[in-house]
């Protein structure tokens, strides 16, 4: 329990997957000017996190490198990988455009953008080349997807503000945001040692 | 139009990284460094044109319904080559490049050329565009490790600069030094391009999951944006 919660914390807090491991730069700019809309990508990624994380690692672990060790097809983690990602994703909008035309309207058009979101593929890929079993290996994707949620929370707030802001002129927009969240991410750096301290 | 054209076009005009901002995953991961960035620059310009030559060939044979799942395994295959000849030959660049690797996979960059030029060019064609586009994010790549190897830690490639007076700011090697760098440098390439990209820039960028999203559906990108 004790090692599941550090895994847990050192995800969201420690190396949070967007500002310490720099994966989903790409929504983390482009979905953060508004607080709604933020929050709307990062219950979508943190379902897909946790999704493909139950998905593809039964699969690397039964199919791909048996225990027996009868073949080891390890190399194509990165190709199924992917595929199995594209298509739940795929699945997925589907079946909720289909049964829940609400929750549709409110997620579905974050959902065909994660497939390419490189925290998803590099969450599960981090699990596998982490050696964790299953179940750490859904509490680092949960982790995952709750730390990009904080950073995209926290970065749409700051944003909101700098959209407002008198900004020189060759720093308006994209670059004022990098900034920005180059000191955010520094903040974040001021949570290294906590989870050994506190579970340590 | 000349090859010659398509070629330079990605170094400087439509550089990827810089004007284009794409790719951006890798330019604040892979640059505490400038030798990594080099790497990475390498290993992306090596997918990136086996990808196109592919795609390229293919066209005519790829049904336009299911074009984005073929490309990313072509990609993907080209990227686990990548893993292997590294794996072998240079292994230290291959563990400090570690899970991006395979993150090349997902790189815009490349289903974004995939998508947008090779499979509508000839081959010679997409062969020059591939390579410019890959030039020009290596050197991009190349420029941001520079000055966060340089002003982080004092040295270029590993060659010491502070001559032991000096004190290299650590800030710049963390990962909050890597925004801020990249932050100045397209704030400097919008200075220097007349604030034309501050305009259309927030094309694939501000596609929140990158190309594939902006080739397959543009419109979900627009009301996904704002």
């Amino acid at each position: 329990m004790k090692e599941m919660l550090a895994i847990l914390f050192s995800a969201i807090l420690v190396d949070n997957f967007v500002l310490s491991k720099f994966m989903g730069i790409c929504p983390f700019i482009g979905v953060s000017k508004k607080t709604s809309s933020a929050f709307g990508m990062s219950i979508a990624v943190t379902f897909v996190m946790v999704m493909s994380t139950i998905l593809t690692w039964p699969i690397y672990t039964y199919i791909l490198v048996p225990a027996d060790g009868s073949h080891d097809y390890g190399y194509l983690k990165t190709l199924t990988f992917i595929l199995v990602i594209a298509l739940f994703v795929q699945l997925v909008e589907i079946l909720i455009k289909k049964f829940m035309p609400p929750l549709y309207k409110s997620l579905g058009i974050y959902l065909p953008l994660i497939t390419t979101n490189c925290a998803v593929l590099g969450v599960t890929i981090l699990n596998i080349d982490n050696a964790y079993n299953l179940g750490e290996s859904i509490v680092n994707a949960l982790g995952a997807g709750l730390g990009f949620m904080v950073a995209l929370l926290l970065f749409s707030g700051v944003r909101e503000r700098i959209e407002r802001a008198d900004v020189p002129k060759m720093f308006k927009g994209v670059p004022a945001a990098l900034v920005a969240a180059g000191i955010v991410a520094a903040s974040f750096a001021g949570f290294g040692g906590l989870v050994e301290n506190l579970f340590g | 139009m000349s090859w010659s054209k398509e070629f330079f076009k990605g170094i400087i005009k439509e550089n990827p990284t810089l004007v284009m901002l794409l790719g951006t995953c890798p330019t604040l991961a892979m640059t505490s460094q400038a030798v990594n960035a080099l790497g990475m620059g390498i290993a992306t310009t090596f997918v990136l044109l086996g990808s196109c030559i592919v795609i390229s060939l293919l066209k005519n044979i790829i049904p336009s319904q299911v074009r984005l799942p073929c490309y990313i395994v072509i990609i993907a295959g080209f990227v686990t080559l990548v893993s292997f000849l590294l794996q072998v030959y240079l292994p230290e660049l291959y563990s400090v490049l570690g899970v991006f690797l395979s993150l090349i996979t997902v790189n815009c960059i490349i289903l974004g050329r995939a998508e947008a030029f090779a499979s509508k060019n000839t081959v010679s064609r997409s062969i020059a565009d591939a390579l410019g586009m890959g030039i020009g994010f290596t050197l991009a790549l190349l420029l941001v490790g520079s000055v966060r190897e340089i002003l982080g830690m004092g040295s270029w490639f590993g060659i010491d600069l502070t001559f032991g007076v000096l004190e290299p700011i650590l800030l710049f090697a963390t990962p909050a030094g890597g925004f801020m760098v990249f932050g100045f440098m397209v704030a400097v390439v919008n200075k220097l391009s007349h604030y034309q990209i501050s305009k259309k820039k927030m094309g694939c960028e501000g596609c929140p999951g990158g190309c594939a999203s902006c080739t397959s559906g543009c419109s979900e990108k627009k009301e996904g944006n704002d």
